[in-house]
């Protein structure tokens, strides 16, 4: 592990001050994340500004009828909030399926946002990969890669986003709000994490030294009838091979609006924009759903080790959908 | 770079200049001599480095000392009160809850820190109705334990183990 400085943050806008004016510096929140990639030699910061004990810890009703999160909340907080339980629990479910308790007790909001890909190969420092090292290769295209990506990735890097919080608030439409050296901007979150394209190295849109200080969701009465569901190799403590967040409005059979995010399909939370569309006015039952599933995959391109994620994830879709919808019975 | 912290362990205010570097679990055990806490995977994926930080459990090997100036930790040999083990600790013993032991400080940790969490009404993984409280049965238990690994396989008495410490 490379030394570094550390300093306790005092208020958010020193805390940006600080990083922005230092190539070298890094946050730290909750640390689950950035400490082990310091001991595996992935990051070696000059100076950690703690961000951890900043006051933006509240979970708050909004005007409007949303909610809003402070980015040092903890990932199990979040989840136990009675906001989120009712209003929200496709996100208490997502936070409830990852990690262990220990982990969502120190994980942070923000932190959860921006913790990076677990493919083996960007957490070995002694093989190519071109997240941690532009131009190096990538180990996982020809390697292990039955975690990887099926939709957006590139020849540069098919690593995908490991968070379930993340996949939840993107099927809510979530925002996220920024503090950066000029100021505050809101993003939306499908927008913060990007698909790899010829930079993989480069996670999200944010600037170096900006931080994440709240995520907002909208008001979203429909979001009480959402669920998330997540398929990996263990019943509890493991990545998503495939996971889904939904929320269902129905009208009769009739679908009003249909939210759907997968997770462990590529490099970012997918909102299945596609699916959607195609399902918002159509008649709710197994033919609609398979055929949403199906177009927003059409795009799927597989590896080696991956191609039972695109059936995976058109199944894992079709059930979430049928149980929203209160469909019983055997599939099709 | 070095940073003096003190510490409030096991209910002793321990001060002890750290690197930077140095991460809670290793601050206890070779600043401190406090060696209940076990190193095990030193990634935060076993579970066996379990503490009360604050009251809550979390993995001591991913929190940076340096970083917890000031905090409160309670470790698997800090439970245990003038008048004899914690509850907890007897009931591993009494349900034979671990054959080596070298999770057990960890399983102990986690598993008092986990039924405040059932206490305060938090729900888990398996919880079906998420707005009411949660009724601790042994899949509710083996959920919210699966962060800490036994690699000799003492799983069913440590589940038995908590129940009865829970009913206790």
């Amino acid at each position: 592990m490379m030394p570094f400085e550390y300093e306790q943050a005092q208020d958010p806008a020193g805390a940006v001050a600080t990083v922005t004016g230092r190539p070298g510096a890094a946050f730290l929140a909750g640390g689950t994340n950035l400490v082990d990639h310091l001991k595996l030699g992935i990051a070696g910061p000059d100076l950690l500004v703690d961000v951890s004990r900043l006051p933006l810890d509240a979970v708050e009703p909004t005007p409007d009828g949303g909610v809003r999160i402070g980015t040092n909340v903890r990932n199990s907080d979040l989840a136990a909030h009675p906001l989120v339980r009712e209003q929200y629990p496709v996100l208490t479910q997502a936070l409830l399926a990852g990690a262990s308790g220990q982990l969502r007790n120190a994980a942070t909001t923000g932190g959860n946002l921006l913790q990076r890909t677990r493919c083996v190969y960007f957490q070995d420092v002694t093989t190519p990969c071109n997240k941690r090292e532009p131009g190096a290769g990538c180990s996982a295209i020809d390697g292990y890669n039955r975690y990887h990506a099926v939709l957006g990735a590139s020849e540069h890097c098919v690593a995908v986003h490991p968070s379930d919080m993340a996949v939840a608030m993107t099927a809510l439409g979530a925002d996220v709000v920024v503090l950066g050296a000029a100021g505050e901007r809101t993003v939306p979150l499908i927008d913060l994490h990007r698909l790899p394209g010829d930079s993989p190295g480069r996670d999200t849109i944010l600037e170096h030294g900006e931080l994440i200080t709240a995520v907002q969701l909208p008001p979203l009465p429909m979001a009480r009838r959402s669920t998330y569901h997540k398929v990996r190799d263990r019943a509890s403590y493991a990545f998503a091979l495939v996971s889904v967040a939904a929320a269902l409005d129905l009208d009769g059979d009739t679908v009003r609006d249909v939210r759907i995010a997968l997770g462990g399909v590529a490099h970012k939370p997918w909102r299945a924009s596609r699916a959607e569309e195609m399902l918002r006015g159509a008649t709710a039952g197994e033919e609609a759903f398979v055929a949403a599933a199906e177009a927003e995959l059409e795009a799927a391109r597989t590896l080696s080790e991956n191609g039972f994620k695109v059936p995976m994830a058109r199944n894992t879709m079709v059930a979430v959908l049928r149980r929203l919808a209160g469909i019983t019975g055997d599939a099709s | 770079m070095d940073a003096d912290i003190t510490l409030r362990v096991d209910g002793s205010a321990r001060s002890c200049t750290v690197d930077t570097r140095t991460t809670l679990l290793d601050a206890l055990r070779e600043r401190l001599g406090v060696q209940s806490p076990k190193k095990g995977c030193d990634h935060g994926q076993c579970g066996a480095c379990t503490v009360l930080l604050d009251g809550r459990r979390i993995v001591s090997c991913l929190v940076l000392a340096v970083a917890q100036d000031g905090a409160e930790v309670t470790t698997a040999q800090g439970l245990a009160g003038p008048e004899g083990l914690h509850p907890m600790q007897s009931a591993f013993v009494d349900h034979d809850g671990f054959q080596c032991g070298y999770c057990t400080p960890g399983q102990i940790c986690s598993a008092v820190g986990m039924l405040d969490e059932v206490k305060a009404g938090h729900p888990s993984h398996v919880t079906e109705d998420l707005t009411g409280d949660p009724e601790l049965t042994d899949e509710e238990i083996r959920e919210r334990m699966s962060g800490n690994l036994c690699r000799c396989g003492a799983y069913v008495n440590i589940v038995a183990a908590i129940r009865e410490a829970a009913s206790s």
